[in-house]
């Protein structure tokens, strides 16, 4: 399953599991961070101190004063992955508004992709996502695929102020911006919804890698009186 | 009984609380902070006698101005530092590094500037009166993670000491050579093989200089165009301190303590462990250089780092 085993520094481990971006490819990165992640809990290894599942690749880094390169490769290398242990995943739903002062980049897609905006709008409501990974930001989920028609690159330039709540678009992937960030992704809306919760100390990010994602949209009235 | 603690008189460019950092939450997008310079992070608790992994206060280039009240404390800073110890009756004593002093109530610590470097380290005997997140005391701005609701410092602002001993410390000292270094050691990267042989013949050959582009996140360089034949952008993946990632205008980026967990640059390299300390302390303007090194290498050169430290320790006991 892990195609390739690399050092990335003298600090973590780079397990590629392949070029391409997929369910499959991902749901095998996301079946060793399940079983790594209980290793760790259950004490079962020592030294690791992080591991970044992502799209394809999944990095573990450890505290070279406790541990190494080598025998964290060979301690990954001799492991034997159940298949889906949390099956747990869930299907979220996530309330957007997408009135024109929160569809930022509403314009610049309609003109770039030739389609009005309920069409947009249509496709991009009509599907349900997955999650591949979460990260950059804290609780930022990355999920895909959106419809085809309309898939955009990045802004040419990105603000520098993404504001909280901003659901974006770019290529085959969408995501939320869980704060106030620097970005470069499409806004096609905003959510009220708390995406990321720092008191929920078990599970702060609402969405996690292996989740399914439905989008619904809003009234202005309704974002406004969010209540959760 | 009052409690002590410190209030902010300046608050300085970039004063927050940090430790060793954050573990296990790089899935969730949640970097590990921690001190920038962690020997000198370290090196610091031990000169008040704490536990060797206590919160302590980081500021970066101008410091903060604080007034002790409610009591009588034991202090010590790290780094390469200019400051004064300014007592109630107004005299004015020059404050060393790596040095311990006593704080009585009403006196006031001037941390005016940190001279060829970022951050430095203030620790108080016993601590700071903080609540951990995850773990860790250290604040996290970007994602509001930690004391003071994740926030830097501003005016009037306090921060609450735990138990202050007023034990006499006063013999601790280290004896600390602060050198710098301008070419850093690195690991050729997961995407070394992106960038044209007359790009990597640069990275190590020419000089590099840091933009003023500088903070917890990351150094951003200017140099030679580093030109990449294969791809410009990658799949976004993990990220951890030390990766050099060079964007499509070929200038390389050095990611920090708070740097964001996942990114789509290519990696032409990762400064080794034992460099990260010092690479942290870079000013703007420096110029710098990098070296290859094999992990065989690197892994020799953190023991000699962590040996370093340990004497260092040993010298304070």
């Amino acid at each position: 399953m892990i195609k390739n085993i690399s050092n990335l520094g003298d600090t973590a481990v780079y397990c590629d599991f392949g070029s391409e971006v997929n369910e499959s490819i991902n749901a095998n990165v996301i079946d060793y961070f399940n079983h790594l992640s209980k290793l760790i809990k259950d004490k079962k290894v020592e030294g690791i101190t992080n591991l970044t599942p992502s799209y394809n690749k999944l990095i573990v880094s450890f505290d070279l004063t406790i541990t190494n390169y080598k025998e964290i490769k060979n301690f990954i290398k001799s492991l034997i992955i159940l298949r889906n242990i949390k099956k747990n995943n869930q299907t979220i739903k996530i309330p957007v508004c997408c009135d024109d002062e929160y569809a930022l980049d509403i314009i610049r897609l309609i003109e770039k992709l030739n389609i009005n905006k309920d069409k947009i709008l249509e496709l991009y409501f009509n599907k349900e996502y997955f999650c591949y990974m979460t990260g950059f930001i804290a609780g930022m989920p990355f999920l895909g695929d959106i419809d085809k028609n309309i898939r955009c690159d990045r802004l040419e330039t990105p603000r520098v102020k993404m504001p909280k709540g901003s659901v974006g678009i770019t290529e085959q992937f969408a995501n939320i911006y869980t704060f106030e960030s620097p970005g470069g992704w499409n806004i096609i809306g905003n959510t009220p919804k708390k995406i990321f919760d720092d008191k929920n100390l078990d599970q702060p990010a609402l969405v996690n890698p292996g989740d399914k994602v439905s989008f619904y949209q809003i009234t202005k009235d309704e974002y406004l009186n969010w209540n959760e | 009984m009052n409690k002590v603690f410190f209030e902010i008189l300046r608050s300085g460019v970039n004063t927050t609380i940090q430790d060793k950092g954050r573990n296990h939450l790089y899935h969730v997008g949640i970097a590990v902070s921690g001190a920038i310079d962690q020997r000198n992070y370290t090196l610091s608790n031990k000169l008040v006698a704490n536990q060797l992994n206590e919160a302590v206060v980081e500021f970066a280039y101008q410091g903060p101005l604080l007034k002790l009240r409610n009591g009588k404390i034991n202090f010590a800073i790290t780094g390469d530092i200019f400051f004064k110890i300014i007592r109630k009756n107004l005299d004015v004593e020059d404050g060393e590094c790596y040095k311990n002093y006593i704080l009585d109530e009403e006196d006031q610590i001037d941390i005016i500037s940190t001279k060829n470097s970022t951050y430095g380290y203030l620790a108080v005997n016993g601590g700071f009166d903080l609540k951990k997140s995850w773990g860790s005391y250290s604040i996290n701005t970007k994602a509001n993670i930690g004391p003071n609701e994740g926030k830097k410092y501003s005016l009037n602002d306090l921060i609450f000491i735990k138990k202050p001993d007023t034990k006499d410390l006063n013999k601790k000292n280290i004896n600390y050579n602060y050198s710098t270094d301008n070419i850093f050691r690195i690991i050729k990267g997961t995407n070394f093989d992106y960038f044209s042989k007359d790009a990597i013949d640069r990275f190590f050959n020419e000089e590099f200089l840091v933009t003023n582009l500088v903070d917890r996140m990351g150094i951003r360089l200017k140099g030679p165009k580093l030109e990449n034949i294969v791809n410009t952008n990658i799949k976004s993946e993990g990220l951890v301190r030390g990766v050099i990632q060079v964007p499509a205008d070929g200038n390389p980026i050095i990611m920090l303590s708070d740097h964001g967990t996942v990114g789509g640059y290519p990696k032409i390299g990762v400064v080794i462990a034992a460099d990260l300390d010092l690479i942290g302390q870079l000013t703007p303007g420096t110029k710098i250089n990098f070296k290859e090194v094999s992990l065989e290498e690197a892994q020799n050169i953190f023991k000699a780092y962590t040996d370093e430290t340990n004497k260092y320790l040993d010298e304070c006991n």
